[in-house]
């Protein structure tokens, strides 16, 4: 016997036909996507968990049957202000906002080819934030004009990092350079606003530097959901154009995509989900850097991200809020809890792409 | 696939900011045969590929596909009759033969379909037309220069295109796995009638493969026509500004190029 036709034995049995070239494709396929389905799985039930626990464990320990009352709308004393008006918004709020940055996130990073291209890295997130910021503090609006002001900033920043680093239509170092740069000014901007305003507060002030979920109410999370519910889909339904453009403008646009106006759709719709969740949460530090990454090691290469990448950015915010809360006798913001995370990763990266060129 | 598709360019313009690479092009891709472009470094060859596969838009005239205006034409539709793999195709990184080859098949599917049994097949078909079957469950990552560049074809041929363009398909490939390459190629031509167009930068590989040699210069075509014709020694004077001998290759009848540099010249006795 070969010792091919030994290894198509060991793998397949001993009185298995050998697979055709067709069958072969199949099972890799098979494997792949098994893979991934088993992941989102996995992922979606913790996120679950960690909702749970998260209304159900505080100061004070609600029974389910409690925090199911408050859900259904029933009244129940302590219960309807603590879950109801605290912990429910707050850990709504941890979810939609960490399925989006995971998911503008992990556009970005796909699209430019690299993981340290990212909202939050490269000034799109430090724009919404200081439009929310001065919207709020400075000009003492709120509601849909703070979101507007804060896509309108993200997606100005968008277009100055590339319009800054188009150069012959290479992007790539270059333009995370910039948008490095853009990012320490806009959050500078931030720090002054803050300092500007009449009454000076901490919580106020950690929402739009590293994020925080301190205070939060309805007024703040439907928004998110909305536009998670209008911009998810449209990302969704570039998932196949975005994983055709890892291949390069060229190939994808010989294979039939429309390369650059799937661009344009999924820039607007990436910056759309951030700028909402930053005008909310404020810019949670590395969620949307840290979540591709994560999705990609453990889903494997060659499927779309979108969805695992979402999912993980929803279990980052959710673990970190609860931890900043509990975990540390003093109360932290998520976003310091995340940036631990996320910093030692930065400059992972950022050695190794000192090396050679980095990707997703 | 036996359908024949003439492509054929224009008064075509083309070019980069406020600079023209190629100056009102008029070219005829002759269907079912094996067109070779050469050239000299930077004379515009990716870019008149890229503008025929509608990458990039004329800034006058036009490139047309059986009559019609491909700029005009709806993406995929134009993606299942005309092929190009680029100069430099990226890989993801870790993506396996097969998947990668699978990418090949966008154009074949909508939005949202699943994947069909005939995708399947036609990628099968691929990896074995380029023999890289045994391969399929590897990472391209780890591939050699030859079985990458037998990949990215075999991905070009799950796209099922009657028209296949092809940027430089050898370059980076030792001289066995150039002639690999060809050979693939010629027997892609021979047995579906795939029309071939390839940027070549080996002029005697391009003479020998091509039924119609093309060779550009300064934004426009110098020499058109059959291999015997084009192959001169005036022609690589033109075209590279190199002196040169051009003999007939006994093995094949086609012409062969030799350069004449500075040195090594020997008086003839
Ligand atoms: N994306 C681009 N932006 C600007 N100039 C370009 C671009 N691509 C190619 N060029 C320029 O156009 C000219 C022709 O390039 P190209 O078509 O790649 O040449 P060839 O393939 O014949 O070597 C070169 O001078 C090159 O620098
Ligand atoms: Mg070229």
């Amino acid at each position: 016997m070969t010792l091919e036709s030994v290894q198509t034995a060991v793998q397949t049995g001993p009185d298995a036909p050998p697979l055709s070239t067709a069958q072969v494709v199949a099972r890799g396929r098979v494997r792949r996507t098994a893979r991934r389905r088993w992941v989102i799985g996995v992922l979606a039930a913790l996120i679950v968990l960690g909702y749970a626990v998260s209304l159900l464990v505080g100061q004070t320990f609600y029974s389910p049957a409690e925090v199911i009352g408050v859900i259904l709308g029933q009244d129940v004393p302590g219960a309807s202000f603590t879950v109801g008006r605290l912990r429910l918004p707050r850990a709504t709020l941890a979810v939609l906002a960490g399925l989006c940055f995971g998911l503008g996130g992990v556009t970005f990073q796909t699209m430019l080819r690299n993981p340290l291209a990212s909202p939050d890295i490269i000034g799109i997130s430090s724009g919404a934030s200081a439009a929310a910021a001065f919207a709020i503090v400075s000009l003492s609006i709120s509601g849909t004009a703070v979101s507007a002001l804060a896509i309108g900033a993200g997606l100005g920043v968008a277009l100055l990092i590339y319009t800054l680093s188009f150069k012959g239509g290479v992007l790539g170092t270059r333009l995370i350079l910039i948008g490095i740069g853009i990012a320490a000014m806009l959050d500078s901007l931030t720090a002054y606003v803050l300092s500007r305003a009449a009454m000076w507060d901490l919580q106020e002030a950690t929402r739009w530097l590293t994020g925080n979920l301190n205070g939060v109410s309805w007024a703040q999370t439907v928004p998110v959901l909305v536009a998670l519910v209008l911009l998810a889909p449209v990302l969704l339904g570039q998932s196949r154009n975005l994983s055709m453009s890892q291949l390069g403008d060229d190939t994808a646009s010989a294979l039939g995509v429309r390369v650059e106006r799937s661009r344009l759709i999924l820039i607007i719709a990436a910056v759309g989900l951030i700028a909402f969740a930053t005008a909310a949460a404020g810019p949670i530090a590395f969620v949307a850097f840290l979540a591709g990454p994560i999705a990609a090691r453990i889903v494997g290469p060659g499927v779309s991200l979108l969805v695992p990448a979402a999912l993980v950015g929803a279990l980052l915010v959710l673990v970190g809020d609860f931890l900043g809360q509990f975990a540390f006798g003093t109360r932290l913001p998520v976003g310091v809890i995340t940036g631990v995370l996320g910093a030692p990763y930065l400059i992972y990266l950022i050695i190794r792409t000192n090396r050679a060129g980095g990707s997703l | 696939m036996t359908h024949t598709h003439t492509l054929a360019v224009q008064d075509l313009t083309l070019g980069y900011g406020d600079r023209t690479v190629i100056d009102g092009l008029d070219l005829v891709l002759p269907a079912g045969r094996i067109t070779a472009i050469v050239g000299a470094n930077a004379c515009g060859k990716s870019t008149l590929l890229r503008s025929m596969s509608r990458l990039l838009v004329p800034r006058s005239g036009q490139v047309l596909l059986d009559g019609k205006q491909v700029h005009r034409m709806p993406a995929k539709e134009l993606a299942r009759t005309l092929g190009l793999l680029p100069q430099s195709p990226i890989a993801p990184e870790g993506i396996t033969v097969a998947d990668l080859v699978g990418r090949g098949r966008n154009p074949h599917q909508r939005m949202f379909s699943r994947w069909s049994a005939e995708d399947d097949e036609a990628v099968a078909a691929a990896l074995d037309a380029t023999d890289t079957a045994s391969l399929a469950d590897r990472s391209v990552d780890e591939l050699s220069g030859g079985q990458r560049q037998r990949v990215w074809i075999a991905m070009a041929l799950a796209q099922q295109t009657d028209l296949l363009l092809l940027d430089e398909p050898t370059t980076f490939l030792d001289v066995s796995h150039q002639v690999e390459v060809l050979d693939l190629l010629t027997d892609l031509n021979r047995s579906r009638g795939t029309t071939i167009v390839m940027v070549l930068h080996d002029l005697n590989l391009a003479a020998r493969y091509a039924d119609h040699l093309i060779a550009l210069a300064d934004g426009r075509v110098h020499a058109v026509g059959d291999p015997h014709e084009v192959l001169t020694e005036d022609t690589v004077q033109a075209v590279f500004g190199l002196s040169s001998r051009v003999l007939l290759d006994p093995t094949s009848g086609r012409p062969m190029m030799l350069p004449i540099g500075r040195h090594n010249v020997s008086v003839p006795a």
